[in-house]
């Protein structure tokens, strides 16, 4: 804007800098503050508490995780499973849907698009749909529950209609004209050009999968089909009563317990710290877009 | 349905039959929002019956209101709506002058990789579970090895013990709230704050408006639609409550229930705890018409001001 800067602009930056490495700061700190414990040795967690720096190293934690991984091997691949199958399949559909809403010349799509939106004003709320998956589904211990219950949700079905609205109309006119199918036109031509709407919309998907586990605690009751986050939250809350209560387990001196709560925590959320970086940016578009009034 | 019958051009009937394929591409989205969203709704009917075991679920009697009745007189309904109002209040005010002042500041700096930096990493914390905030919590405030409890005992504290204490869980609560969704709002503000153009600022400098002025009549005004759209939106969340944050950090610490419990907790309990279905069904009808009617109202406070922002 310009070169020259001013005295107040000059005051500003040496209040905003500092201010704002401080709330970054305080955004970091409990990752490194779960990273630096899963490196501590359990003992030493035992007597000072969990530190920031660890004050005696160890990676007894991830060697006893690893020593016998089987439990947490099967809970990753339960949660792969159930991300796989459930972005893929709500992909097509919220795809397909923001198709159709968007296309001009379908007659009811204001009025199907206020049906969706009207889910999010008014709810049944939790029993009624527990009740329904439950009782009248039969889908208790079926990951079929827990994949129908992220399927889609209005949000990602307006961001995904609102996305289309960039590719032009003239487009799909003109394939109407040379005698292309209305699903024709939504696999030849919308699909190519929504790349970056699919993405989106499939990262939101996958996120949600892959840090539900709200569902799993109410449709699965067997320790074996958990997926990682519910596994996780049972290993936090194993003895955690009893530690917040301020009694000390016996055995816990050679079981590097404080220790591994931390470390699964690590090894839980290492996929999505690593891929962060990369899908960011899709992120930041979709909230954007998703916040234009619909 | 009735044009249809007549046989008349735009019928639904005739929009059916010439748009097929279309009609065939929505159907699974017409259908999943029918079988999940619609028939829980109906499913309400339950917040009128008692349960009962020998009956089974559909043949509990029909008891009118007791429910709500029930609920009111234990004043159950009078704390859980005070605690969902007052967090709500503090989740999108403190929230948003939050997440506003951190957009206006990020904008105006100069430093483009300070400032992508800070915003990537402001944003993490959206991006994991509430299972890892509450490992997080548990590194932060469990009673034998949490560095904030450790802290505080090292200080001559010796008895204590958050867990113990539910006055401070509403900090707490409110503060992991708002550490988890700054990314989140300040993308948004700062995407907002883009879009204005720079001639604004440019012509205030001509005029000698210093930053703090540059800030104050031109970027917050120019922000009320996106705050009002947020605000809308956030209000709407109220219906769905922000259960995951306050089951992950509270759980089922019964002692701290009295300052910590909120509409959806209270449901989940009768659902896992009690398994009293009437009851609880009846807590979750309140707080959804709670929602809807508060929803209502301010979008018709919004449109007689501003049309233009309102939702509907």
């Amino acid at each position: 804007m310009k070169i020259k800067k001013s005295r107040d602009e000059i005051i500003f930056n040496v209040i905003v800098y500092p201010v704002i490495a401080l709330l970054t700061l305080a955004c970091l700190i409990p990752f490194w503050l779960i990273v630096a414990a899963s490196f501590t040795d359990n003992s030493a967690i035992m007597i000072d508490g969990y530190k920031l720096l660890p004050s005696r190293w160890s990676i007894n934690a991830y060697r006893y995780i690893f020593a016998a991984p089987m439990d947490i091997l099967r809970s990753y691949g339960v949660t792969i499973f159930i991300t796989v199958v459930g972005t893929f399949s709500g992909l097509f559909l919220i795809t397909m849907a923001g198709y159709v809403l968007n296309r001009k010349d379908f007659k009811y799509r204001n009025k199907i698009s206020f049906y969706i939106y009207f889910t999010t004003l008014f709810s049944g709320g939790m029993i009624p749909s527990y009740i329904l998956m439950v009782s009248v589904l039969n889908l208790q211990n079926n990951y079929l529950s827990v994949i129908l219950a992220g399927l889609m949700s209005p949000f990602l079905i307006i961001l995904m209609r609102n996305f289309m609205k960039s590719i032009p109309d003239a487009l799909i006119e003109a394939a109407k004209i040379d005698g292309a199918g209305d699903f024709k036109i939504f696999t030849s031509i919308v699909i190519h050009l929504a790349g970056p709407a699919i993405a989106t919309v499939g990262l939101f998907l996958a996120l949600g999968y892959w840090n539900n586990w709200y569902t799993p605690m109410l449709y699965l009751t067997k320790p074996k089909m958990y997926p990682l986050q519910y596994y996780l939250y049972n290993i936090l809350t194993a003895q955690q009563s009893a530690q917040q209560a301020g009694v000390i387990v016996e055995g816990m001196d050679t079981f590097p317990g404080e220790a591994i709560k931390m470390a699964m925590a690590v090894v839980a959320t290492g996929p999505i710290l690593l891929l962060y970086p990369y899908v960011q940016k899709y992120f930041v578009r979709g909230i954007t877009i998703g916040a234009v009034k619909g | 349905m009735k044009a249809a019958t007549s046989g008349k051009k735009h019928g639904f009937l005739y929009d059916l039959k010439t748009n097929r394929v279309m009609w065939l591409m929505i159907l699974p989205v017409l259908i999943f929002f029918f079988i999940f969203s619609y028939i829980p709704m109906a499913g309400v009917y339950l917040a009128f019956t008692r349960f009962s075991h020998s009956t089974g679920l559909f043949g509990s009697p029909f008891v009118g209101l007791e429910n709500f009745r029930i609920l009111f007189n234990q004043g159950t309904l009078g704390y859980l709506t005070k605690n969902t109002i007052l967090y709500n209040i503090a989740f999108i005010g403190i929230g948003n002058v939050l997440q506003v002042t951190v957009a206006i500041l990020l904008s105006r700096l100069n430093s483009k990789y300070f400032k992508k930096t800070t915003q990537s990493i402001m944003f993490l914390p959206y991006f994991v579970s509430y299972v890892i905030v509450a490992a997080f919590s548990y590194a932060l405030f469990n009673s034998g090895t949490g560095i904030v409890t450790m802290f505080f005992r090292n200080l001559g504290m010796d008895g204590f013990a958050p867990y113990a204490m539910p006055g401070i869980w509403k900090y707490i609560i409110v503060i992991v709230y708002l550490w988890k969704n700054i990314g989140y709002g300040t993308v948004i503000y700062l995407a907002a704050i883009t879009n204005i153009s720079d001639e604004y600022y440019e012509a205030a400098q001509i005029d000698g408006a210093t930053v703090m002025q540059q800030i104050r009549y031109i970027t917050i005004p120019l922000l009320v639609p996106t705050f009002i759209i947020l605000l809308l939106l956030a209000i709407g969340g109220i219906l769905r409550g922000q259960f995951e944050l306050f089951y992950q950090l509270v759980g089922n610490q019964g002692q701290l229930f009295t300052a910590t419990d909120i509409l959806d907790t209270y449901v989940f309990r009768t659902l896992r705890v009690k398994f009293d279905v009437g009851l609880g069904t009846a807590a979750g009808l309140y707080q959804s018409l709670f929602g809807f009617i508060l929803i209502m109202v301010v979008n018709w406070l919004v449109k007689r001001k501003h049309e233009e922002y309102a939702l509907f």
